[in-house]
C-alpha cells in the first residue's frame, strides 16, 4: 500500500556550500492529500519543495513518484547529479509546480501558456490542448482574460492563469511555492479560493505557505519545518490546537 | 531617371550588389559564431569558455584591417601548404583558391562574430531566471527551454545591440575593397581617377549606405514590435 502513495519522499539533505538547509526531511502524500508546509523564512521548505521537482538536486534522499525512482549518479568531483535527463523530465511532467512569482512565460498569451507544455511536452494535439485549457481557465475563473499577455493582468489573476498551466499538465501531484506570498492583499482571498476548489476535488497538493488559515483549514496534514528538520507534524488540527514543541508554539504565538 | 556617370552608374550598382551579398553573408557567419561563443561562454564549461574567451578578446583586440590582410594574404599560404602536405603525404589532389571575397566573409564574419558573442551574452543574462525554471518543472528538455523560451526572450533584449552592430558592420564591409575586392567603394574609387571628379561618385556611394542602413533601421524597428509582444512599457 504504502508503496503506491502517488509521492514518496525519504530523508532530503541538501547542502549549499558549507550550509546545511535540509537536514533528512521525508513526506509522504497519499491520493487526495494535500500537505501545509509552513515554518519561518530560511527553514528550508521552499527548497525542499524545489528538490521533489529536482529544480534543486537534492545532497541526500530518494524520490519517489508512484513507484518510479528517480536515479541518481555521482560526478567525478563527488556531487550529485539525476542520472536520467530523460526519466526527471518524464517526473516533472507528472508534477506541476506554481511559483511564487507566477513565472507564466511573459512572451505569451495566457492562453498559448496554458497549452506550451501540454503540446510540447505531452504531446497532445494542439486542438485537444485548447479545449483543455479553456476548460481549466473557465475553472480558475479567467477565462476572458486567455487572450491577455501576464503583464497586462493583475497578481491575482496571473496566479490563477499559472494554475490552470498547472493543471492542463492533468499531474498526479501540483506543488505550490508560497503561492500568494508575492500578491497584495486582496488578492490573496482569490486565488486561495481556487486553491480550496481543487483540494475539495480530491487532488494531491502539497503547499508551501504562510497562510495559517489555509493550512488550518484546507489542508489534510501539516508539516512544520524548523532549520531544515521536520519540527512538528500531523493533522491540522493538532499541530494548530495542540502544538507540542517549543518552536511550534512561539511560531503560533501572537507577534503582537 | 538613372544617371550615366560617364559610363560608370551599371557598375556601381553592380559594386552595390556586391557590398550586400558580403554583409548579409558575413552577418550570417557572425549570428552563428556570436551564438555559439556567447553559450560557450555561459555553458559553465571552463574548456569552452576560455576558447570563447580567447576569441572575444583576440578578435576585439586587433584592427579589422590588420585581420582581413592577414586570412587573405595568409589564408592562401596556409591552404597551399595544406594542399602540398595533403599531396605530399597522401597523394591527394587538394587546392582551394583563397579568393578575396571568401576572405572578405570570413574576417567580417570573425570580427563581427565576436561583438554579435557579446550582445548575446548579455541578452542571455537579462533573461529572468523565473522564465527558464518554469520551463524545466514543466518537463521541457534543454533544447525546448532554449528555442521556445530563452531564444525569444532573449532577442527582444539583443535586438538593439544586433542593430548597431549590423550597421558597423555594414560600413565595414567598405574595407575589402583595399583586399581588391570590387564593391561599390573600389568602384568608385577607380571611377573617380579615370575622370577626376571624386563628388561624382563618393556622393552617390554615401548615400547607397544610408538607403541601406536607413531600410536596415525600419526593419529592426518592425522585428522589435514583434519581439516586444507581452512586454508592457511603464
Amino acid at each position: 500500500m504504502a508503496e503506491t502513495a502517488p509521492l514518496i519522499v525519504r530523508d532530503i539533505h541538501k547542502t549549499f556550500g558549507k550550509l546545511e538547509v535540509l537536514k533528512g526531511v521525508s513526506l509522504q502524500a497519499q491520493k487526495g492529500d494535500v500537505i501545509s508546509m509552513i515554518g519561518s523564512s530560511g527553514s528550508g521548505k521552499s527548497t525542499f519543495l524545489r528538490c521533489i521537482n529536482l529544480l534543486e538536486t537534492p545532497t541526500a534522499g530518494t524520490i519517489c513518484l508512484h513507484g518510479e525512482e528517480i536515479a541518481f549518479a555521482q560526478k567525478r568531483n563527488g556531487d550529485r547529479v539525476p542520472a536520467d535527463h530523460k526519466q526527471v523530465e518524464r517526473v516533472r511532467a507528472r508534477l506541476s509546480m506554481v511559483f511564487q512569482s507566477f513565472n507564466l512565460w511573459s512572451h505569451m498569451t495566457v492562453l498559448e501558456n496554458i497549452i506550451e507544455a501540454p503540446i510540447h511536452v505531452l504531446g497532445i494535439p494542439k486542438k485537444e490542448a485548447i479545449e483543455r485549457a479553456e476548460r481549466y481557465l473557465n475553472k480558475v475563473g479567467i477565462y476572458e482574460r486567455k487572450d491577455y499577455y501576464p503583464a497586462q493582468m493583475s497578481g491575482g489573476q496571473q496566479q490563477r492563469a499559472a494554475i490552470a498551466r498547472a493543471l492542463a499538465m492533468e499531474p498526479e501531484v501540483m506543488l505550490f511555492d508560497e503561492p500568494t506570498s508575492a500578491l497584495d492583499p486582496e488578492l490573496v482571498g482569490e486565488v486561495l479560493r481556487v486553491m480550496q476548489g481543487l483540494a475539495e476535488e480530491g487532488r494531491t497538493m502539497i503547499v508551501v505557505t504562510h497562510e495559517m488559515g489555509f493550512a488550518r483549514d484546507v489542508s489534510t496534514k501539516v508539516l512544520f519545518l524548523h532549520q531544515g528538520c521536520i519540527e512538528e507534524q500531523g493533522p491540522p488540527t493538532e499541530v494548530f490546537d495542540n502544538p507540542k514543541s517549543e518552536r511550534m508554539k512561539q511560531f503560533l504565538a501572537p507577534k503582537y | 531617371m538613372l544617371i550615366n556617370f560617364n559610363g560608370y552608374g551599371p557598375s556601381i550598382l553592380k559594386g552595390a550588389v556586391l557590398t550586400i551579398e558580403l554583409a548579409f553573408l558575413s552577418l550570417l557567419l557572425s549570428l552563428v559564431l556570436g551564438l555559439l561563443s556567447a553559450s560557450a561562454k555561459l555553458s559553465g564549461q571552463r574548456v569552452l569558455n576560455a576558447i570563447a574567451t580567447a576569441y572575444t578578446t583576440v578578435i576585439r583586440g586587433v584592427p579589422d584591417l590588420v585581420l582581413m590582410m592577414l586570412l587573405y594574404f595568409g589564408g592562401q599560404v596556409l591552404m597551399n601548404d595544406f594542399g602540398d602536405f595533403l599531396s605530399d603525404h597522401f597523394n591527394i589532389d587538394f587546392y582551394v583558391n583563397f579568393d578575396a571575397f571568401t576572405a572578405g566573409v570570413i574576417s567580417i564574419g570573425f570580427i563581427f562574430g565576436a561583438y554579435m558573442a557579446e550582445t548575446f551574452r548579455g541578452a542571455f543574462l537579462a533573461v529572468n531566471r523565473g522564465q527558464i525554471e518554469a520551463g524545466l518543472a514543466y518537463g521541457m528538455n534543454r533544447w525546448q527551454v532554449f528555442h521556445r523560451v530563452m531564444f525569444p526572450q532573449m532577442l527582444r533584449h539583443a535586438l538593439p545591440g544586433l542593430g548597431n552592430n549590423w550597421q558597423v558592420l555594414l560600413k565595414t564591409t567598405a574595407l575589402v575593397s583595399i583586399i581588391g575586392l570590387a564593391d561599390m567603394v573600389r568602384l568608385a574609387d577607380v571611377a573617380s581617377k579615370a575622370v577626376h571628379s571624386p563628388f561624382k561618385f563618393f556622393i552617390p556611394v554615401a548615400f547607397i549606405y544610408l538607403a541601406l542602413t536607413a531600410f536596415s533601421e525600419l526593419f529592426i524597428r518592425w522585428l522589435n514590435q514583434k519581439y516586444s509582444a507581452g512586454v508592457v512599457r511603464e
